[in-house]
């Protein structure tokens, strides 16, 4: 089996509105295609998407996200002060196709069948 | 959007502030986790213990609490100190629900359809109430892998509401639960074992409350 894997870069990503990057991965996963984002999601991104996703479930043919991603690191006094958080590296797929074996604070282990 | 980003951090800011400043006689706690991790267990505890009713039925099918339920001024004093909260129970978050996981309990294709259906309206009403919360109880499994991404979704959006926060880390009736695997994935969080359904350790978890919320 043929399987899609879209490496989504920093600059890219870096362009993008919350909504936008939202709108561009669920569009992807929806058609079978697997998601690396180098800078990833903030929580309130991450907790964005799963919204969506839930709004986006048919029962049929989508029924749902898997999402990896590293936890934050600690912000930098700059970043607090301007107070903007940025993810690390994420992966998402279909949650029918992309299965997560293992998850360590550095290190993530994913199956794609 | 970018303007959008800057007033949402703002706003955010503003009720830090307001949280900070003014203290409310009321704070509204929620039970927040994945699904099955024992939130409603919990809230029954809670509720028991103080007033003498429950919240909701626990059942081993996930997702069984698919609205949020709210109890409004619970009392607890502990050590002379005292809190009223509103408990607010919440269905558990996940990022997929599919309506195949249901069958393998009994349910029938058109129940088990309408309960996905509701769960993922029911994860959508627990990701909204937490802008409305004062403080939140994070229920883990002890004895599952804490470090979820579940788990780290709704942790990193509790840091940033700079709500403040209690790791509930459930189950500790079981054998082969690891409180201790709760603490090294969360170091910066304050984690509580206990035993909701078996009330195990549960003392600990209300003088906790009484510290962090009080």
């Amino acid at each position: 089996m043929v399987m899609e894997v879209n490496l989504i870069s920093k600059e890219k990503l870096s362009k993008m509105g919350s909504m936008e990057k939202i709108r561009m991965i669920l569009d992807s996963v929806k058609e079978g295609k697997i998601v690396v984002l180098e800078t990833g999601l903030t929580p309130e991104e991450e907790a964005k998407l799963i919204e969506v996703t839930m709004l986006e479930i048919d029962h049929q043919n989508f029924v749902g996200i898997e999402l990896e991603s590293y936890p934050q690191k600690e912000k930098s006094f700059l970043s607090r002060i301007l107070g903007k958080r940025q993810g690390r590296m994420t992966i998402i797929g279909p949650a029918n196709k992309l299965k997560t074996l293992e998850k360590r604070e550095d290190l993530i282990r994913a199956l794609i069948t | 959007m970018e303007r959008w980003g800057f007033f949402a951090r703002l706003k955010k800011k503003l009720r830090f502030l307001y949280r900070l400043f003014l203290r409310k006689d009321k704070l509204k706690i929620g039970i927040y986790g994945p699904p099955n991790a024992g939130k409603t267990t919990l809230a029954n505890r809670i509720l028991r213990d103080w007033v003498g009713e429950i919240i909701g039925t626990p059942s081993e099918i996930p997702h069984e609490t698919r609205r949020v339920k709210l109890r409004e001024g619970v009392k607890i004093q502990v050590d002379g100190k005292s809190i009223t909260i509103d408990v607010v129970d919440t269905p558990g978050i996940a990022a997929k629900v599919d309506f195949h996981d249901f069958l393998k309990y009994g349910l029938s294709e058109e129940e088990a359809k309408r309960r996905a259906k509701e769960a993922t309206e029911g994860v959508i009403e627990a990701i909204k109430w937490l802008d409305d919360l004062d403080g939140i109880l994070l229920v883990m499994d002890a004895t599952e892998d804490p470090y979820t991404q579940v788990n780290v979704t709704i942790v990193g959006n509790i840091e940033a509401r700079k709500l403040p926060l209690i790791i509930v880390a459930n189950k500790i009736d079981l054998p082969t639960a690891s409180p201790a695997r709760i603490k090294a994935a969360f170091p910066q969080h304050q984690v509580v074992p206990v035993s909701a359904l078996k009330g195990i350790n549960i003392d600990a978890l209300y003088k906790a409350m009484a510290e962090k919320f009080g």
